[in-house]
């Protein structure tokens, strides 16, 4: 935890100088980002430049060797993933890292058919890494943003997610996702007794932090909007309540005096309250609790079950599922309860609604015929497009621009439990680009954090 | 007692026909021991005392109690009017195949079905506390619809 909270207050990055940004450039090359990976952008990310003079970086017990080679490799694997960009191999670049960036020669990279070059260098002391990056039009022989920043050497990954993030909007238009993290529960042991902790780890699956110790089961975590909080399920003493946990500080604390089951928590748009069910005499509803003032509200009054409640981005709505008409269906209503409204009418059951961070669509798992499906549809209910089928997956999670959701998927398993797997899985909004997110353990209920660096 | 116990018998002989078409008809051995999706059979069940079943099953997405559950619910009851002292945890649970907080809500129904069924019988709530777990605690990590028949429960605990 110690480590962690080191790692939350360094995460102030300041941005040295914004030294050239021409809007007028006309930018002839354009990432076509409503077709997924059709035609993903050739790109060459050259190695970063190395200053003379700088130290190794030191990451707990590992010694980084190359620091220019390895930022450029994050920053690939960040393109390479999004579906977007193709990343080209480096062998066939020719022109060497430092004068790549002073001026490439366009020409040489036109040959290897990149459209965009992506050029750095990086000075280390022992307490500062400073690092700029140019963006190059190879098509216009232009170049499309520069800019640098400084911070403390171990931040280096992010310094690389950012750079993806200014690199991914200046060729997308839209809001870069890298600088991101993504809070889940680690999985470990037999399919009867999983042993289950909190984790957080980057957007990329590296830096992984364990939160809890597996003493009791944790379920479902959702970060708040600042990224500082997470609400999330723990049956400690065998009382399965919602619970808050401050990640810079450890400090955890019950969400409320309930006298029974809480759980499905999230966290109202602007941080302030906690959304959540709570379950008595077999009937599950919604309420909130204003972690300012600890008022709590009950949202809906029914004899079945709501649950999995999700607020509108403006904070307006709520959808959450019910199975009020018998089977579990998806609804939404005003966020005090008033003018509930069934939006999924298709066949099958529909659960855990997620809106989306642009508002204009809902997420949601779908169960029909024994297969589950991740699908969104806009939150009157049309326009229902399914984006993933399998044996078993739910629980989608926004990225913070509203472009790829992530979730987790389990496997079959024989009467021995052999077979089984729970993994983090990501697919893009236009039903392309569907991977696996690496995990130490298996993992599952991913959560997505709100861009770091705002 | 007698017609119980040759009823006892007849359904033994249903049973046993039931398995045996199920065998014939090359069905898994273990399918007749399912009523629609209710698991009927005992290969799970435990006792709480001489004859107490402690668990009982439930169909897909429901908490109602089947005849076999109102029977087991009723000898557990008379169990508990015997020991006075004793206080009862009921765990209720859910197969996998739904999304994980949906089952946190259904195993709490499940297990608040048991409850409400043993106060009918003159058991005190405040003898009975019940706790859900969901999906999260299978007994059979099979993925097939006998498994989940039998995952989904309320279990009685001392």
């Amino acid at each position: 935890m110690k480590c962690l909270k080191d790692k939350m207050r360094k995460l102030f990055l300041t941005i040295l100088c914004f030294f050239i940004f021409n809007n007028n450039v006309l930018a002839l090359i354009q990432v076509d980002i409503t077709r997924g990976n059709l035609e993903p952008l050739p790109i060459a990310v050259s190695p970063f430049h190395v200053e003379s003079g700088s130290v190794e970086i030191k990451h707990s017990d590992k010694t980084i060797k190359n620091i220019g080679a390895e930022i450029a490799k994050v920053i690939e694997v960040n393109f390479r993933r999004s579906g977007l960009f193709n990343p080209l191999k480096k062998d066939s670049f020719v022109q060497k890292p430092d004068i790549a960036h002073a001026k490439p020669r366009f020409e040489d990279w036109r040959l290897i058919k990149a459209q965009a070059l992506v050029t750095g260098k990086i000075s280390v002391s022992e307490d500062k890494l400073r690092a700029e990056f140019r963006l190059w039009d190879v098509v216009a022989a232009k170049e499309m943003v520069a800019l640098a920043f400084s911070t403390t050497p171990d931040n280096w990954r992010r310094v690389a997610h950012i750079i993806s993030d200014k690199i991914y909007n200046r060729l997308t238009g839209e809001d870069g996702y890298f600088d991101t993290r993504i809070i889940y529960v680690a999985e470990t042991g037999e399919k009867t007794q999983r042993y289950k902790r909190l984790a957080i780890m980057d957007q990329d699956g590296a830096n992984v932090k364990y939160l809890t110790l597996g003493n009791e089961l944790v379920l479902t975590p959702r970060f708040s909007p600042t990224n500082q909080l997470v609400t999330y399920l723990s049956y400690f003493r065998n009382m399965p309540r919602v619970y808050l946990l401050d990640i810079e500080t450890g400090m955890q604390e019950v969400v409320g005096d309930f006298p029974g089951m809480t759980f499905a928590p999230r966290f109202s748009p602007d941080g302030k309250k906690i959304i959540m069910s709570f379950a008595k005499d077999g009937n599950s509803d919604i309420y909130t609790m204003n972690l300012e003032t600890r008022v709590v509200e009950k949202i809906t009054d029914h004899s079945s079950i709501d649950t999995s409640p999700s607020y509108s981005p403006d904070g307006k709505y709520i959808t959450f599922n019910s199975d009020r008409s018998g089977l579990q269906q998806i609804y939404v209503m005003r966020s005090d309860g008033t003018n509930i409204k069934r939006i999924t009418f298709g066949k099958g059951l529909y659960g855990t609604p997620v809106w989306s961070p642009r508002g204009d669509l809902i997420a949601f798992t779908k169960v029909h015929k024994n297969r589950f499906y991740i699908g969104v549809m806009r939150p009157d209910g049309t326009g229902e497009r399914l984006l993933t089928e399998n044996f078993y997956q739910e629980a989608p999670s926004w990225s913070p621009n509203g472009r790829v959701l992530i979730f987790y998927r389990e496997t079959k398993s024989d009467s021995q439990g052999k077979g089984f797997s729970a993994k983090l899985w990501s697919i893009d909004l236009t039903g392309y680009n569907e991977r696996q997110i690496e995990t130490e353990t298996d993992g599952s209920d991913p959560s997505w954090s709100s861009i770091l660096s705002k | 007692m007698d017609r119980s116990t040759s009823l006892k018998r007849i359904l033994m002989v249903i049973f046993a026909c039931f398995a045996l078409s199920a065998c014939a008809t090359g069905k898994k051995a273990g399918s007749g021991q399912m009523q629609g999706d209710v698991y009927t059979g005992n290969d799970t069940v435990e006792y709480l005392a001489t004859g107490v079943k402690d668990r009982v099953f439930f169909a897909t997405n429901k908490s109602t109690l089947t005849t076999a559950s109102r029977d087991t619910l009723r000898k557990q009851a008379a169990w508990m009017r015997k020991n006075k002292d004793l206080s009862v945890t009921v765990e209720g649970h859910a197969d996998e195949r739904g999304t994980r907080e949906y089952n946190l809500a259904l195993g709490e129904r499940r297990a608040n079905a048991v409850k409400d069924y043993l106060m009918t019988y003159g058991i005190s709530g405040n003898r009975i506390s019940v706790i859900s777990y969901g999906k999260e605690r299978p007994v059979n990590s099979g993925s097939t619809p006998l498994a989940w028949s039998q995952n989904r429960r309320s279990v009685t605990i001392k």
